[in-house]
């Protein structure tokens, strides 16, 4: 039986009503991504982990699911990045420096750091993957003897792409991190790897066992990648993924974000492999 | 006091006395079809009724339900709804009250929603059991709700002259307390509720080829057939099946700004997994294209997921999803074709 008085109390406040969030810094990080750094009312720390996504505010325009970028390590304000898609995200777009915006959130499960630890991390991030990515590298960077070696994969259909230049310069300089950069079609400028990213995974030195690999890309990469690391022999619930659907509500009720009976903004975005294949044939990014 | 006896000449001076009590909504006739509406005119009142249009989920969880109030500048964020009114469902169905229960499993499952938790507080059930089929759609004996399972705060069920009053609840026995017109239930009344139960059993057959167990079994075996192609081919993705369903429950999030376009109102409003869509995401990708796909979905919330989560099956047995649909799609005949292929239609 439940509670009554708990039930009263829950009742008095609604999950709907967001904070507000004071856009700190904004800008263009390529010609169709956005950088947003924001502070919460009273620079509260929004205490996500890492992977976690909010749900950000527009009155008059309602409200998208949008990925933190930064580490709950960095403390003050948070991170997002943007890409401009729609009507909402082009209203985001115009927003600027000392702009308000409403923020529910954090939402859903993060990516199992717990379990992460002392493991080598195997990260693979294609095209705007490296946005949730990079919240967990920054954790992992800040947390760096929790961990094992840290090897990145990173991907882009063109080297216009690559997001957070100067700080994945920053990256491939640190000697506890591995890094790997690779574009769909290069230009003249481009010096290195030219291929899928699943070319890039045959060649990585990894211990299976002790590696989690993390994946986060557009839908039609997971299966892809998936298939490159089992046949490294990575343990099905040592491959997690992060999967990408229209949150509207954030409380596991709205039904939007549904796969099968699996609500994925309560119960994901993240995911391990073995919950994956207990799909039945509605989860895009699995191997048919 | 667990059952009372109001004869059927007193049901009218009983309506006005509800009606002073607290708002009161009951069903009466639109057209050749029925619906639920605040009552005006006791005498409108119906109680042999085919499933009204909506059921009353309506009243607790509205089409389009204020969340909040919004100012853009300075940023404010402010209650939309100061208080909830107290309100009575009159004359509501087994199969009705059944899909109340199931809206109060998943709201009441955290996080909590503080709008629906808040209208049903305030809300009085007085149902009223069938004892004949209303028609030829309903599968509720198969699905369990053709009987009072509980739900509500009094029940009332025809015995003739008289309507036996089943009270389930202290807010149902304030109801007809101190009411001249209403006593307590004789053991010749009881004998009479025991002689209309035992008839219902001879009028209210299972519908469906297989027990509830078997056709879970079959859900979780036929993702992949034929049945819902050939679902998904008739149907027109109108979405009439969930607007009419007592259990769907799936929403969109709407702003409505007033004329300074600087303050407005943030809603909640009924959306439907049978919309094109529903699962689409900005970047394009469409998580359940077509319409066998969406049409699955809709069974299998009912069939299968919220079995697995809340050991409860969403389907009341209703029939309003076939009685409404344009495409003729037909609840029992789908379940029975799953069986069929499955080999366990009896």
């Amino acid at each position: 039986m439940i509670d009554r008085q708990i039930l009263l109390e829950k009742m008095k406040t609604s999950p709907y009503k967001p904070m507000k969030g004071k856009i700190i810094e904004a800008r263009m990080l390529t010609d169709k991504e956005k950088f947003f750094r924001i502070e919460l009312e009273g620079k509260i720390n929004l205490n996500h982990e890492p992977g976690q996504f909010v749900m950000v505010s527009i009155f008059g325009f309602t409200e998208a699911p949008i990925s933190v970028c930064s580490s709950p390590t960095d403390k003050g304000y948070f991170d997002l990045t943007v890409r401009n898609v729609g009507s909402f995200t082009d209203k985001l777009h115009k927003l600027r420096r000392g702009d308000i915006v409403g923020i529910r959130g954090p939402f859903g499960k993060g990516f199992p750091i717990d379990n992460m630890f002392g493991y080598d991390m195997l990260i693979v991030a294609g095209g705007l993957g490296i946005v949730p990515l990079r919240s967990l590298i920054r954790y992992i960077m800040h947390n760096k003897n929790d961990f094992g070696h840290m090897q990145i994969l990173l991907g882009c259909k063109t080297p216009e792409e690559f997001l957070f230049r100067g700080e994945t310069k920053e990256w491939m300089k640190r000697s506890e991190i591995k890094m790997n950069c690779t574009v769909d079609k290069a230009d003249p400028d481009w010096h290195g790897n030219v291929g899928l990213i699943t070319t890039l995974i045959p060649g990585v030195d990894i211990n299976p066992t002790r590696t989690y690999a993390v994946v986060v890309g557009p839908p039609i990469m997971y299966r892809f990648v998936i298939a490159e690391l089992l046949k490294k022999d990575i343990p099905d619930h040592q491959i997690i993924v992060s999967l990408e659907r229209r949150m509207r509500c954030g409380l596991g009720k709205c039904g939007h974000c549904q796969i099968e009976g699996v609500y994925v903004c309560q119960s994901g975005p993240v995911f391990n492999y073995s919950q994956l294949s207990n799909f039945k044939g509605e989860c895009h990014e699995k191997a048919a | 006091m667990k059952y009372a006896v109001i004869k059927k000449e007193n049901l009218n001076k009983w309506l006005e006395y509800l009606r002073k009590k607290a708002r009161l909504y009951a069903p009466r006739k639109k057209e050749n079809l029925f619906i639920f509406r605040p009552v005006k005119d006791v005498n409108e009142v119906i109680l042999k009724y085919i499933p009204t249009i909506l059921p009353p989920k309506k009243y607790y969880y509205p089409q389009k339900e204020k969340l909040f109030r919004f100012k853009i500048k300075p940023f404010k964020t402010s209650k939309a709804i100061k208080a909830f009114e107290e309100y009575i469902l009159f004359a509501v169905h087994t199969c009705d009250i059944a899909g109340i229960q199931c809206m109060d499993v998943v709201f009441r499952e955290g996080p909590e929603d503080p709008n629906y938790l808040n209208r049903k507080d305030k809300m009085t059930i007085i149902g009223i059991e069938c004892l004949e089929y209303c028609d030829k759609y309903a599968n509720c004996t198969s699905m369990g709700n053709h009987v009072p399972r509980g739900g509500y705060d009094l029940m009332m069920i025809d015995i003739g002259e008289k309507f036996i009053l089943h009270i389930n609840s202290g807010k149902g026995e304030k109801l007809i307390y101190g009411l001249a017109y209403i006593r307590e239930a004789n053991h010749k009344d009881m004998l009479e509720l025991e002689r209309v139960r035992e008839a219902k059993k001879k009028v209210f057959k299972e519908e469906f080829g297989a027990s509830l167990t078997k056709i879970y079994e079959t859900f979780d075996k036929h993702f992949d057939s034929e049945v819902w192609k050939d679902v998904g081919k008739r149907c027109v993705a109108c979405g009439n099946c969930t607007a009419v369903c007592p259990t769907c429950y799936c929403f969109d999030i709407m702003d409505e700004m007033d004329l300074s376009f600087n303050q407005g109102l943030r809603h909640r409003v009924w959306n439907s997994c049978q919309m094109d869509d529903f699962a689409k995401v900005a970047g394009g990708e469409d998580f359940r294209k077509g319409r066998d796909g969406r049409q699955r979905h809709r069974y299998y919330r009912k069939f299968k997921y919220p079995v697995d989560k809340f050991n409860r099956y969403f389907c009341t047995g209703c029939g309003r999803c076939t009685r409404t649909c344009m495409a003729q799609i037909n609840l029992v005949e789908t379940i029975n074709s799953l069986l069929a292929e499955e080999g366990e239609l009896r």
